[in-house]
């Protein structure tokens, strides 16, 4: 398993496509919603949370497409099925490589977003970073599994998506009210529920995912 | 013997128990003295809204039985139940707004309940969607069953989360609810046909689309078994 995890950070070190690619389209992402707000309202402030969440999806939804469509171009799939390994073991490291891929574009992403969204951030930077790892580890379960599907069907750029959006509706909904109490200076024990909700979300689907797998990638 | 049966027995019963449960929505209920004429619509949005939830109840039942025991079956009966279930999903989505815009005086509120039933709905509309675009094969089907099963594991938590979002719940949907807009006996007993009504209606579209597509497979065996003989017997006179 870690020989597998080792390989897929070793291919993304080499080439850093994926990485560049998540790290650009969450700035986009960003800088477009910073023009959807009117830079000198009271909203601003307010909508800076839906912000960075989405930029966060969007970008996610993206490396997630791409982790499976390497695999496929060249076979690779192919080789590590007759891998003499547990798939459930292919699909944790896979889980574990694309949520490192994702929480590593949002170290820069974060400050991005900070500089842009003029933040007051020290205090609420740990609440901030917790939710996104939590967030980022469900959107990697969720992702991973339906990205093996999404990569044999036609219009597979579009059908990931479309399959994974609505079920982390729960992760971007508590990601979002993690960051707005915090970045509102409340303590972090106030947001307690959303965060067990997060990590309840991610551990659930870790073990369906793990489960799940052997259907997803068995021809 | 089963499949005569119902094919004599649901087209007609359904007829009548939808004939009766309108009947009994437009002509002998009572109107609502609150709420008004608009009321009735509940008759029929509860015992759809109370139907989707079986029909994705059931695709989530069948996609699991089918992962794990491999059956036909399984699989179309899945399919059938999401097709239908779509179908009441989108009929309660279009009835609530109507009813809700005189009385709650908005069409949409991100209530919990309307939130959990949309974000439904783009679940299996993405299941159809994956169904389409995977093709009829097995992988199709099993693709489609792993998100039958996600999908209804998802569900309790995505209404937990809005409900956690979107605390402040208007009282109109706990009267709603309760007693008081249904005190009448007249009102209870169209809510009973209506529900029966939509619950024999519900199988029969079930059963219609199943059959249909178990039709379809017994057509696509026959299909391939002509093909082998017809190239055995190319083959055959080839050589000869």
């Amino acid at each position: 398993m870690l020989a597998l995890i080792r390989k897929d950070l070793q291919i993304e070190f080499r080439t850093k496509e994926t990485l560049a690619s998540l790290l650009l389209l969450g700035l986009l992402t960003l800088v477009v919603l910073s023009f959807a707000f009117d830079p000198a309202s009271e909203l601003r402030a307010e909508a800076a949370p839906g912000a960075l969440w989405v930029a966060v999806l969007f970008a996610g939804v993206l490396g997630l497409n791409r982790s499976f469509l390497s695999e496929r171009d060249n076979d690779c799939l192919q080789g590590l099925l007759l891998c003499p390994i547990d798939r459930g073991t292919i699909y944790l490291a896979k889980t574990i490589g694309n949520f490192v891929f994702m929480l590593a574009a949002q170290m820069v992403i974060v400050p991005i977003f900070v500089f842009f969204f003029n933040l007051p951030i020290s205090s609420a930077l740990g609440g901030v970073l917790l939710s996104l790892a939590l967030g980022l580890l469900g959107l990697a379960a969720i992702g991973t599994l339906f990205a093996a599907i999404a990569v044999r069907t036609r219009a597979r750029e579009v059908m990931l998506p479309l399959l994974i959006v609505p079920l982390v509706v729960p992760l971007f909904i508590a990601g979002v009210q993690v960051t707005a109490h915090v970045l509102a200076g409340k303590p972090l024990d106030t947001v307690l529920h959303w965060l067990n909700l997060m990590g309840g979300f991610d551990a659930v689907f870790l073990v369906v995912g793990w489960l799940a797998f052997e259907y997803a990638v068995e021809e | 013997m089963m499949r005569r049966w119902a094919d004599t027995l649901l087209p007609p019963s359904s007829l009548l128990l939808m004939a009766a449960a309108i009947y009994m929505v437009f002509v002998y209920v009572p109107t609502d003295k609150v709420q008004g004429v608009v009321q009735r619509i509940f008759y029929f949005h509860v015992p759809l809204a109370f139907m989707t939830f079986v029909a994705f109840g059931t695709v989530a039942v069948a996609s699991a039985l089918f992962l794990w025991r491999g059956t036909r079956g399984w699989d179309r009966l899945a399919h059938s139940a999401a097709e239908v279930g779509m179908l009441f999903c989108s009929l309660v989505l279009i009835t609530g707004p109507i009813w809700a815009k005189p009385i709650w005086g908005t069409w949409w509120t991100w209530d919990a309940r309307l939130t959990t039933t949309l974000i439904l709905w783009l679940i299996y509309a993405a299941y159809l969607m994956l169904r389409s675009a995977a093709g009829t094969s097995d992988q199709g089907a099993r693709y489609a069953a792993i998100l039958g099963v996600v999908g209804a594991i998802d569900i309790p938590i995505i209404n937990r989360s809005v409900y956690w979002w979107r605390t402040i719940h208007p009282a109109v949907l706990i009267t709603r609810e309760g007693g008081s807009g249904l005190a009448d006996p007249r009102m209870q007993a169209t809510l009973g046909v209506c529900f029966l009504a939509f619950l024999v209606l519900f199988v029969w579209l079930v059963w219609v689309r199943n059959e249909n597509a178990r039709l379809r497979d017994v057509v696509e065996e026959l299909r391939q078994q002509a093909l082998a003989t017809a190239t055995r017997r190319q083959i055959q006179t080839g050589t000869a």
